[in-house]
């Protein structure tokens, strides 16, 4: 992995910063890291080390115990496919299952042009909308496996477009 | 401002309520168009139909007399969008914006109602255009959801307006004793699953001689198809703010921690944002309203692990270490957060304390039932028609639940059984309709209350998979600490593949059985001593179709893939290619218009493409 830049590093100590003076802020601490960075790296987490004292075994072992932290970059576009229970018996399995296939790659993975990730989510609220997926934050309501490539496309078209 | 006395603040309030009802009767001379900002409506559209709206106001330069207000979840979410209009209180559902035109100019300029978005009851045709004459609404009983759907949840005024913090301000006249008497005495049990008595935990908490001492809010809603939490963090996040201080009155804590899940963004917003507007109003932080009460409230972030669900693994997770459970006791209310005396309640019943202490006792036990008082929110979902957040007196029969909020089953299909508790809970069926719905009846029957998820299932669900949804579940939550969880939950996920794949032997049912209990009996923590109840449960219900995949290999409800292969019926094929054009995997072969088509059942993933596109019926899965 690449070694961080200056800015990087900057930026990583200032979050740490902002927390100062809060009990234990771990958690907070790396929340904002995967939310700025969109993943959490080894030498990130050394860094989160030195500026906060905390042994980097710690760290380690927090940042691999939490489903939303990630060792890996993320995608463009994050494909959130519910699996909470009202939307499995819904058959949201087909729905992930083809949006795997047309992509190529399993839940928690990301495609080689880093476009896509698909993650395999524990229920969003959305039970209304079942099956619900969500990319980026916007959720598609009552996802048939038929409108799963139109997804995939509609997003590639936005590239090409751009 | 900051509120420095109850009077002054009491005196406000007057002035936010009139202010507020103003809204619903008309008497400031203005219409409104509420607009329902859950999640389900906020998917479907609203944030749409509420630019349709403010356009045609501008348009018509209406902004004096039309207003249009976002609240928070209206509970019915499969029939949303929502429009609600007021003063005629008239109730618009499955909007869409190009409707907003027929409300703007046939209804809040012309004084028409537009009869065909009002709500039609399937059963009996009747149109009912208010909101409470729906059969969905008409049992339930609003308490813990006591504001949401009704005021905007960014508004601390509205909130204040609606009754919020007269039940602190009770409790703060009152000796933290007499505030824990009373919530003894209200029978309210913990409405996170367990059904503890809170005010016995309060008690532990309060007898405990400690400087410092700490409240928790359980807001790491985990159960997968449960989502009432995050409603009433979201909707009117005042009174779960309320609740929590009047807690920390009652056993003498001073600092307060939300804990919730990263995942409900909105929620966390909601909240921090509520706590700085009753921060910067003198209603949270030192000498409450110059009582000398001082409350500090904080949020945390949960990080994507069910466990967290336990207190202890939620206790070690607000101090930043991994969320995993520890030996019990020292409970937390000996020692907790910091090694500190603590006390860890769920969203809901902190969201129902305000209501017992500004409504009085009696009108929070003439709820329920003798020894469950007060209501339940459930998240009714599944195959029902209709979806949504409902809030029912303890008692209320399941039947009542599934077919007269509910609706009953969607296309009319057969109800097969309703799962309560999520992963730790189990099914209820045909047979225990008639049940009425309260902790202990429904641990007798086989499940557990639960959080309040509630997912109805038809004929079409193959009960051997749903299990192994959550045991798949389990396996991926389990925190590894203790081996019967960590390794129990993979044997018997791995007997579950077996028998869905069709290479189950009757053996496996004692198997189960076995590690099910050494998991019970053996486990830290809930997550595992509840983990093979989903197993059990449907093994017990449900045995004949365990039994039809391990004897005949095959899956009753047509759902485990490798016991079901999709066929074309040659005589019914038409040849007009549409199977073979959504196939994903070029599974299926054939010349459109020369020759019938065929799947290769080597290359098919069994996704079930085809069958939904022909439009022939000539494609079956047996």
């Amino acid at each position: 992995m690449a070694k961080l830049s200056g800015a990087a590093v900057a930026k990583v100590e200032e979050i740490c910063d902002a927390h100062q003076g809060e009990k234990t802020p771990l958690i907070m601490i790396l929340s904002d890291i995967q939310r700025t960075f969109g993943y959490v790296p080894l030498e990130v987490q050394e860094v989160v080390s030195q500026r906060t004292g905390i042994s980097v075994a710690e760290i380690y072992g927090v940042v691999t115990f939490y489903s939303f932290f990630s060792l890996t970059p993320k995608g463009k576009h994050v494909i959130g496919c519910c699996l909470g229970t009202a939307c499995y018996v819904k058959d949201a399995q087909k729905v992930i299952d083809r949006f795997c296939e047309d992509l190529g790659i399993q839940p928690g993975e990301t495609t080689e042009d880093r476009m896509f990730t698909i993650d395999a989510l524990r229920c969003i609220g959305a039970c209304a909308a079942a099956p619900a997926v969500t990319i980026d934050g916007k959720v598609y309501a009552r996802v048939d496996v038929q409108q799963v490539p139109g997804i995939i496309a509609e997003y590639r078209g936005e590239e090409v477009v751009a | 401002m900051t509120y420095t006395a109850s009077e002054e603040l009491r005196r406000d309030i007057e002035r936010f309520k009139d202010e507020l009802n103003s809204k619903f009767t008309g008497e400031d001379g203005k219409k409104y168009l509420v607009l329902c900002g859950g999640t389900g409506c906020m998917a479907g559209g609203t944030p749409d139909l509420r630019e349709a709206a403010q356009g045609l106001i501008d348009k018509e330069q209406m902004q004096e007399s039309i207003e249009v207000r976002q609240v928070g979840c209206f509970g019915m979410c499969s029939e949303g969008p929502f429009v609600r209009v007021y003063p005629d209180d008239v109730l618009y559902r499955l909007v869409r914006p190009e409707d907003i035109r027929d409300i703007f100019y046939e209804h809040l300029m012309g004084g028409e109602v537009v009869e065909r978005l009002v709500y039609e009851d399937p059963k009996t045709g009747e149109r009912h255009t208010r909101m409470q004459d729906i059969p969905f609404y008409r049992k339930q009983r609003r308490v813990a959801l006591h504001g949401c759907g009704v005021i905007d949840p960014n508004k601390i005024e509205e909130a204040l307006g609606y009754g919020g913090y007269q039940g602190l301000m009770n409790a703060l006249e009152m000796d933290p004793q007499e505030v824990i008497d009373t919530i003894l005495a209200s029978g309210l049990r913990g409405r996170g699953g367990g059904g503890f008595p809170t005010g016995r935990k309060w008690q532990f908490a309060h007898d405990q001689q400690s400087d410092e001492k700490y409240v928790v809010c359980n807001g790491d809603e985990g159960d997968p198809g449960a989502f009432m939490d995050r409603s009433m963090l979201e909707d009117n996040p005042l009174s779960v703010v309320e609740g929590m201080a009047i807690a920390g009155y009652a056993i003498g804590a001073r600092e307060g921690y939300f804990y919730i899940r990263a995942e409900y963004p909105i929620a966390v917003a909601r909240v921090n944002a509520i706590i700085r507007q009753a921060e910067e109003l003198g209603l949270l932080g030192d000498d409450i309203l110059g009582t000398g009460f001082s409350f500090h409230a904080h949020v945390r972030l949960g990080a994507g692990a069910f466990v967290c669900g336990e207190e202890t693994a939620l206790l070690n997770s607000i101090m930043g270490k991994r969320g995993m459970p520890r030996p019990r006791p020292p409970f937390p209310a000996v020692s907790g957060l910091w090694g500190k005396p603590t006390i860890v309640n769920n969203v809901e019943t902190l969201a129902t304390v305000p209501y017992i202490l500004r409504e009085g006792l009696e009108s929070f036990v003439c709820h329920g039932t003798e020894r469950s008082t007060g209501t339940k929110v459930f998240c009714l979902g599944g195959k029902v028609n209709n979806v949504g957040l409902v809030e029912i007196p303890m008692g209320v029969t399941l039947r009542e639940l599934i077919y007269d909020i509910g609706g009953g089953i969607q296309h009319d299909k057969e109800f097969k059984a309703i799962q309560t508790g999520g992963p730790s809970g189990g099914c209820l069926t045909a047979e225990d309709l008639d049940t009425p719905i309260d902790f202990d009846n429904m641990v007798e029957k086989g499940s557990m209350m639960g959080s309040g998820g509630a997912i109805v299932m038809d004929e079409d669900n193959c009960m051997v998979d749903v299990a192994k949804f959550y045991m798949g579940f389990i396996c991926d939550e389990s925190c590894g600490k203790c081996s019967p969880c960590r390794i129990g939950t993979k044997r018997m996920m791995e007997i579950l593949d077996r028998i869905t794949a069709g290479r189950g032997t009757h053996r496996d049912f004692d198997e189960l059985e076995a590690i099910g209990e050494a998991c019970k009996t053996n486990s830290l923590c809930a997550l595992g001593q509840t983990a093979a109840n989903p197993i059990l449960s449907t093994i017990a219900h449900f045995r004949d179709e365990y039994l039809a995949h391990i004897d005949e290999h095959s899956c009753p409800a047509g759902i485990c893939r490798d016991l079901i292969e999709y066929r074309i019926i040659a005589d019914k094929c038409r040849m007009c290619s549409a199977c073979a054009r959504v196939c994903p995997v070029f599974a299926i072969d054939g010349q459109a218009g020369k020759t019938v088509f065929t799947i290769d059942t080597e290359k098919c993933i069994k996704c079930g493409s085809c069958l939904s596109a022909c439009r022939f019926d000539a494609i079956v899965k047996e």
